[in-house]
């Protein structure tokens, strides 16, 4: 591989980690969505998709791994790449929580909703936003937004504990209830780990742009 | 591999590889070639018992600047230098300091291995020693075999003692060299590029020497591989129009650069 060409597979690593972002972040968009309009085919069908994400994954720790082999990259270079190595297996696991919420939106299906969906979707859309501020972070290569970014996660935890506390008063009122709670409580805990992994991708963006190590958010 | 340790004040025998405590500085080292200022005051603490490696493009100064430290420089026609080299606190460039004795305590090893062609192996290491007026039998005998000993060479030679050292492979005519170098127990080991001749599996082998070496005498290497400077180093000192632009930490240089000039010469972008 010329120098150009690596040059250029460099940047052509970033853009595909963006797509696999847009690929999760649609993923769960839909998984929230399929629960809330109880829709079994929408369900599946980001189920199936989770192996489109996976095969990217795949690909991008292939490619990767042939450039650290082929082309030994050092400083800023070997920083994107290893940034790009951990960002995406943060990426495939956010995929995998929506194969989870979709997997309850099924078994939710067949039952009415024990209550109208609020803070689920508002979980939702702060997931989406850390998302996107991620990637702009990433692509504009900006550490300061990449640590503001992950401020959003202390609000996605504090909207999971009330979820909780919620499902919590529906259970003791009524134990029948619990199946159906319990699975809202288990969608929320999906969402807030996908929080969880997109501050592992700011914590992975100031890395690639300044050397530094350090977690977020403790 | 162990290389072996011996007391200082046992005698000739122990003359190879002592446990030397001191390190080497340069301090504002300039070096000119036929008029052109080569090297532009190079300030460079080489730490005592560390492998320091020296990077840069071609042209930069790091092989003159290796030279310059054992006053090998001044033996290139219309070449000269001036600043100071520090060796156990004194300048080697101090008037009444004798270059040949610099070069004993300042080994060197070069880019192609240079055995001297009509010697035998043991010839070429016992060289150093017998230059220095050593005639006994046994000494020679004992300083041969720690030199090669410590080589990492005596096991594949120590039945052809007697055959020419140009009958060696490639890899083993430059481990024949750092023996040779070790012989008369230098406090520095130079090494000028001393894999770029070699094959990968003759270059891991010198780059193993050079790390267990650096437990007793201070290596500085000059290498234009960057994989084998991140490899072999503790120190990495990057050069660049005959200036020394950073150095730091070997671990530092190569993952987060300070000045942008390493960071675009490591990542390829020039040079």
């Amino acid at each position: 591989m010329t120098r150009e060409l690596y040059l250029k597979e460099l940047d052509t690593l970033k853009t595909d980690v963006v797509r696999m972002a847009t690929m999760a972040g649609e993923a769960i968009h839909g998984a929230v969505e399929a629960l809330r309009d109880r829709d079994i085919a929408r369900a599946d069908r980001i189920i199936a998709e989770d192996d489109k994400i996976d095969a990217l994954h795949m690909d991008l720790e292939n490619r990767c791994m042939r450039l650290l082999a082929t082309q030994q990259p050092m400083a800023s270079d070997l920083r994107a790449i290893a940034s790009v190595l951990a960002i995406t297996i943060d990426l495939e696991r956010m995929a995998d929580h929506a194969e989870g919420i979709s997997k309850a939106a099924k078994r939710l299906a067949d039952q009415p909703l024990l209550k109208p969906l609020i803070d689920i979707p508002r979980m939702e859309e702060l997931v989406q936003q850390m998302l996107r501020e991620a990637m702009d972070a990433f692509l504009r290569r900006d550490p300061d937004l990449a640590e503001a970014m992950t401020k959003k996660d202390d609000e996605i935890d504090g909207l999971r504990s009330q979820v909780f506390r919620e499902l919590l008063t529906y259970m003791l009122s009524d134990p029948k209830t619990t199946p159906r709670a319990l699975e809202l409580l288990l969608v929320a805990q999906h969402l807030e780990r996908a929080a969880d992994h997109i501050t592992n991708i700011g914590e992975r963006v100031i890395y690639m742009v300044t050397g530094e190590l350090r977690e977020l958010n403790v | 591999m162990q290389v072996e340790r011996v007391e200082p004040n046992s005698g000739l025998a122990s003359r190879a590889i002592i446990d030397h405590a001191g390190g080497i500085e340069a301090r504002r080292v300039h070096a000119w070639f036929d008029g052109h200022h080569v090297l532009q005051g190079i300030s460079l603490k080489v730490a005592a018992r560390q492998v320091t490696a020296i990077i840069g493009p071609s042209g930069c100064g790091k092989s003159t600047f290796l030279r310059c430290l054992n006053r090998m420089h001044e033996l290139i026609p219309r070449a000269s230098a001036s600043g100071q080299v520090l060796l156990d606190g004194r300048d080697v460039y101090m008037p009444g300091i004798d270059p040949v004795l610099v070069r004993r305590r300042i080994g060197m090893v070069f880019q192609k291995p240079n055995p001297f062609p009509t010697m035998s192996v043991y010839d070429n290491v016992a060289a150093g020693l017998r230059l220095a007026g050593e005639r006994d039998r046994r000494t020679l005998d004992k300083v041969v075999e720690r030199s090669l000993r410590a080589a990492a060479l005596w096991e594949e030679v120590k039945d052809r003692l007697s055959k020419p050292g140009t009958s060696l492979s490639g890899g083993q005519q430059q481990r024949l060299c750092i023996a040779r170098a070790l012989a008369v127990s230098p406090e520095v080991l130079l090494m000028d590029e001393p894999c770029s001749a070699l094959d990968p599996a003759a270059t891991l082998r010198i780059e193993e020497l050079a790390r267990a070496l650096a437990r007793q005498i201070t290596i500085v290497i000059v290498t234009h591989n960057m994989q084998q400077a991140a490899r072999v180093s503790d120190i990495t000192g990057f050069f660049l129009n005959g200036e020394l632009i950073e150095v730091g930490v070997t671990d530092e240089i190569f993952t987060r650069p300070r000045d942008h000039r390493t960071e675009d010469y490591i990542t390829g972008r020039f040079g």
